[in-house]
């Protein structure tokens, strides 16, 4: 057993693990804690395929962004956990007898004998030099740039989505009025009154 | 060295758990989309094994791509919980029946 397979076995264990504690959890933000972890390890097993933009994606984008705003939601509501966990164990050995098929069904697909070493072979490593960034970048940008332009307009209807649904009218917040304040006139805003001078000391 | 096989049994194990949080945790909307998101993870690890050991880069192109539609999902969908917890003051989804359906 070389590195390489020692490294793949000790991360693909902390991702199972990783995995089973997020469904298994009680508390929410431990379970988000664990997909950080699990998100994690996945990025070093992408690494070992040399996919070293989308771990170093996986890792910015995932862990940085979409976890921590897991985290933020899910500390900002006041949930009381117990009544959402009833039918956990109810539920357990179906959810189990679907997953267990599900992975035995895989398995005989995936297995060795259709997708091992003998039928397809492990490709050779990338030379010294050779940038997978420069490789990605220029398929992206040519053949697939179509695609990563709707990517961008899908990003910017999710951040109005976001902001749209989030967003609410305080009935306390005070707001400009453009159509108002453009229509003002100067009469409207001085009103001049005639009355006697008043005097200090009578 | 590491076979396809391996990276693809290990995909199909984390989409079967995934599958499986989904079932146990049917009431709690925050696990579900942590659930949704752990199948997806698998997903990518299957194009991004492949892609590898095809020697093809579209694998990786549309791992791309798929961060970026969850990212945006992950986003849409939290925004959407806050509002229901704001509105509702639950997020278990045996409470939300006001559809009927």
């Amino acid at each position: 057993m070389d590195f390489t397979r020692f490294v793949f076995y000790v991360f693909a264990a902390v991702l199972v693990f990783a995995a089973a504690r997020v469904i298994t959890v009680r508390n929410p933000v431990h379970a988000a804690l664990h997909l950080v972890l699990a998100f994690f390890t996945c990025a070093g097993l992408w690494l070992l395929l040399e996919a070293e933009f989308l771990a170093i994606t996986l890792v910015l984008v995932y862990v940085g962004a979409v976890m921590v705003l897991f985290l933020f939601v899910v500390m900002m509501l006041d949930i009381n956990t117990s009544p959402l966990r009833e039918g956990f164990i109810r539920y357990l050995p179906v959810g189990l007898g679907v997953a267990s098929v599900i992975v035995i069904e895989m398995y005989l697909v995936v297995r060795a004998r259709n997708f091992g070493e003998t039928v397809i072979a492990i490709p050779a490593r990338h030379p010294e030099g050779y940038s997978n960034v420069k490789a990605l970048g220029g398929v992206l940008y040519t053949d697939y740039v179509y695609p990563f332009e709707i990517a961008a307009v899908i990003l910017l209807v999710a951040i109005i989505a976001a902001i749209a649904l989030t967003m609410r009218k305080r009935p306390e917040t005070r707001y400009q009025n453009p159509v108002e304040q453009v229509a003002v006139k100067a009469k409207d805003r001085v009103r001049v009154i005639e009355m006697k001078a008043e005097e200090k000391n009578p | 060295m590491i076979a396809l096989s391996d990276y693809l049994i290990l995909g199909a194990i984390l989409f079967g758990l995934s599958v499986a949080g989904i079932f146990l945790n049917r009431k709690n909307v925050i696990i579900l989309l942590m659930a949704i998101e752990l199948m997806l993870l698998s997903v990518n690890m299957n194009f991004i094994a492949f892609s590898y050991f095809l020697e093809d880069l579209a694998g990786q192109v549309f791992v791309f791509f798929i961060l970026t539609v969850a990212a945006a999902e992950a986003a849409i969908g939290l925004a959407i919980l806050v509002v229901l917890f704001r509105n509702r003051q639950t997020i278990n989804v045996q409470d939300l029946d006001s559809l009927k359906g």
